[in-house]
């Protein structure tokens, strides 16, 4: 693999720094102006270092460092750089673990660094010592522990090469208090490869060519399209793919945004709470064609009677993905970039008009069932549908939505409008409540110049809801919409559905929220009446500062369609 | 699919938490490995993981792949028992006596190719290197004269077939010369 890029930047002069002020130096190094952080006694030097640099570098003090992670992700997400998250030891590196874990199964690109003790103190159950390389190692890409100030330079190049290379995911860098007081001759290369480490794996001819034959022969082909079109810029070669040959195309909820969602040949969402036809269809194509996706068991419902009946075609970058969850017919290996383009030119434009008007007819049924009631309902309390579709009408699909993990965040992914890409950006694999407020802040701060607005539950918003704290003192000008059924809405329908209505612990005796929102001194609202709430999103929409919008929603409306659990796709329940 | 023995061999760089990352692969997954072995190679600075664990081919494949995942894992490879050469070593701590008080375990110890690794007045250490079914043979026929101490190594296997780890490292450092 022989790569062609500009000469290093290499300083000819070295210089003596401490490790503290090498760690600064890395950062710029690689381009980053902006992190995300909490200070605390073992990452004081560094600290010390950011007030020097002040300047070059913009740290962003969030209010818990859970916070921190979020937002260095949603930076990442609507940037497509690498996140930078900074803590202490101890409490401080444990509270980036949930954030490391979300980064880690939605493939995005970040380094978090945290503080150690001193190196003589380790393994001494020292004041904020936790072990936190053995504690990340599931959840982490790659992580490494500095000891040494001299260390620093190599490991940071490495930290940013893996996290951003490949199949992208979170580094974690420790370094202990005596690396970080430490001086060194400061030289910095950039990593350009590990020797034990492919980062995308060769593309066979044959490959290409079995694919290209499968696709051409197929009367009924499907696309589902993950995330991975996204991480490998791809939404170009993507959308040429798709009209070249006119191949229906259904996204996974990491996909969305690749595609517009107005696109003709976009057939909407597959899994657990996707649309009516692509999840009943998968089960009636004969060629499924993945595109950067992994197959995820909300996706897929039952295994065992998932797409049986088809050809499959797995476009991926990560080989261990290949025949992970599902068996695959051929694997196209490599960026989806590069795979695509190559089989461009062995594809032929096919007539699949009366498999398009399948899609047509479940989206018809799913219309007069599900999406017309909740989306223009005419009496009864407001619906979360009907609050995206004013979103809608206001954006027109050029916003950035931030969604938290529940009902909300399954009628967001159903109903946004979107026509860029990078603007869907939720918490998928790992499902962590309180993602949405942070990485709000770090997408507005990765995209200032796009409209972005988190849409959050009554549950998950108060599991990170300090983070107001940083939108005061940041003044980013982020829109929070809490859509407020005072439940915790998406466990209430599991328990109405297969637990009897036995509501355990889901019932929320919530705060007055838009109290709290200018205890902060952010601009608040509350609506509960339909008569007000275009009103009150059009106000939000158009204020150049940070808006809190609380809207008061059906509060035990349900989620549909619907898979439950270990149901086929195809035994998707429209009630 | 039949559970069975596999041999997973990783080749490695030498890299602290490299061990909790490839252990982790497996109690991730609620796998019991049944021995890890770290050592050296045939390559300089290059280490070898050999692991052994009762699984489906399918989950072997499964877990190469995600061995191989991991940064510094250079290449993973997972073997059947007819594909490798394997073997384990065991040592027996016994009372001196015993040599002398009965001469049949004299004739046990000829009879089972083990090798007497130090005899001291009050005891002898025994070493018995073949197959986990050879040394569970001797365990059985020495344990009533009553064992000190026992302690079995874990599987070191070699394969019939070739690795070609150099070939990767060199290719590498061509592409990256």
């Amino acid at each position: 693999m022989q790569t062609q890029t500009a000469p290093a930047k290499i300083n000819l002069k070295k210089k003596t720094v401490t490790g503290a002020e090498a760690v600064i130096l890395c950062l710029l190094e690689e381009g980053v102006d902006l992190i995300y952080g909490y200070p605390g006694g073992a990452i004081m030097p560094v600290y010390d270092e950011l007030y020097k640099y002040r300047d070059q570098l913009h740290h962003v003090l969030t209010r818990h460092e859970q916070g921190a992670t979020h937002a260095a992700q949603g930076f990442a997400r609507a940037s497509g750089k690498v996140g930078v998250a900074i803590a202490t030891s101890g409490p401080g590196a444990t509270n980036f673990v949930t954030g490391i874990a979300d980064a880690q199964i939605d493939s995005t690109p970040m380094v978090c660094i945290t503080g150690q003790v001193g190196s003589h103190l380790l393994g001494t159950d020292a004041f904020q010592e936790t072990d936190i390389i053995g504690i990340s190692t599931p959840v982490t890409k790659w992580n490494c522990q500095i000891t040494k100030a001299e260390d620093i330079p190599t490991v940071m190049a490495k930290a940013f090469y893996i996290a951003r290379s490949g199949r992208p995911g979170p580094v974690l860098i420790d370094i202990t208090k005596d690396a970080q007081f430490g001086s060194l001759d400061f030289e910095y290369k950039p990593c350009k490869g590990v020797r034990s480490y492919i980062p995308v794996p060769t593309t066979t001819t044959e490959s290409i060519l079995e694919a290209a034959e499968l696709i051409n022969q197929a009367k009924r082909p499907m696309i589902v399209f993950g995330q991975g079109v996204i991480l490998g810029e791809a939404e170009d070669e993507f959308k040429t793919f798709i009209e070249k040959t006119g191949i229906p195309a259904a996204w996974t909820i990491l996909g969305l945004s690749a595609l517009s969602t107005i696109h003709p040949l976009n057939v909407g969402m597959v899994g657990m709470h996707g649309n009516y036809g692509p999840n009943v269809l998968t089960n009636q194509c004969d060629v499924l064609i993945a595109i950067g996706m992994r197959f995820d068991d909300r996706v897929t419902g039952n295994l065992e009677t998932y797409a049986k009946q088809a050809k499959i075609i797995h476009f991926e970058i990560d080989p261990a993905e290949v025949n992970k969850n599902v068996s695959v017919d051929v694997a196209v290996m490599g960026n989806v970039k590069t795979t695509l383009n190559q089989i461009l030119p062995h594809l032929i434009k096919n007539d699949y008009s009366n498999w398009l008007k399948k899609f047509k007819e479940f989206q018809t049924i799913e219309h007069e069932t599900v999406i017309d009631s909740e989306l223009n309902p005419s009496s009864g309390n407001i619906t979360m549908g009907e609050v995206l579709r004013h979103i809608n009408e206001f954006t027109n699909g050029d916003a950035i939505l931030v969604s938290d993990v529940g009902q909300h965040q399954m009628v967001t992914c159903r109903y946004a409008k979107f026509n860029k890409t990078k603007s869907n950006i939720t918490s998928g694999g790992l499902g962590t409540m309180g993602f949405a407020l942070p990485a709000a802040i770090g997408a507005k701060m990765g995209a200032p110049e796009r409209q972005v607005i988190a849409i959050i539950g009554d549950g998950g918003y108060q599991m990170t809801i300090q983070e107001l704290g940083t939108i005061f003192q940041t003044r980013v000008p982020v829109k929070i919409v809490v859509l407020n059924n005072d439940f915790l809405g998406m466990v209430r329908q599991w328990q109405q559905l297969f637990f009897d209505k036995r509501y355990a612990s889901t019932e929320m005796i919530n705060p007055d929220f838009v109290t709290i929102a200018k205890g902060y001194r952010i601009e608040a609202n509350s609506v509960s009446e339909r008569k007000n709430l275009k009103s009150a999103i059009a106000k939000m929409l158009s204020s150049d500062e940070a808006h809190f919008l609380e809207v008061c929603v059906e509060k035990e409306s349900n989620v549909f369609p619907m898979i439950p659990t270990g149901a086929s796709v195809s035994d998707i329940r429209l009630s | 699919m039949k559970k069975e023995n596999y041999t997973i061999s990783a080749y490695t760089e030498n890299n602290i938490g490299l061990l909790n990352r490839i252990s982790s692969i497996f109690s991730k997954r609620h796998i019991n490995l049944d021995s890890l072995t770290t050592s050296v190679s045939e390559i300089k600075d290059v280490y070898r993981f050999t692991i052994v664990v009762q699984v489906t081919e399918d989950q072997a494949r499964k877990l190469v792949g995600q061995i191989e995942k991991q940064i510094e894992v250079i290449k993973a490879f997972y073997h059947k028992d007819e594909e490798t050469i394997f073997q384990e070593t065991a040592l027996f701590k016994m009372a001196s006596k015993l040599l002398f008080e009965d001469r049949e375990i004299q004739l046990v110890i000829k009879e089972h190719i083990a090798h007497i690794v130090t005899v001291t007045p009050e005891y002898f250490v025994l070493e018995k290197t073949g197959s986990r079914q050879e040394v569970e043979l001797l365990y059985d026929r020495l344990e009533p004269y009553g064992l000190m101490q026992f302690v079995r190594s874990g599987r070191i296997a070699i394969t019939k077939d070739k690795m070609h780890i150099s070939k990767i490292l060199e290719n590498f450092s061509i592409a990256s010369s």
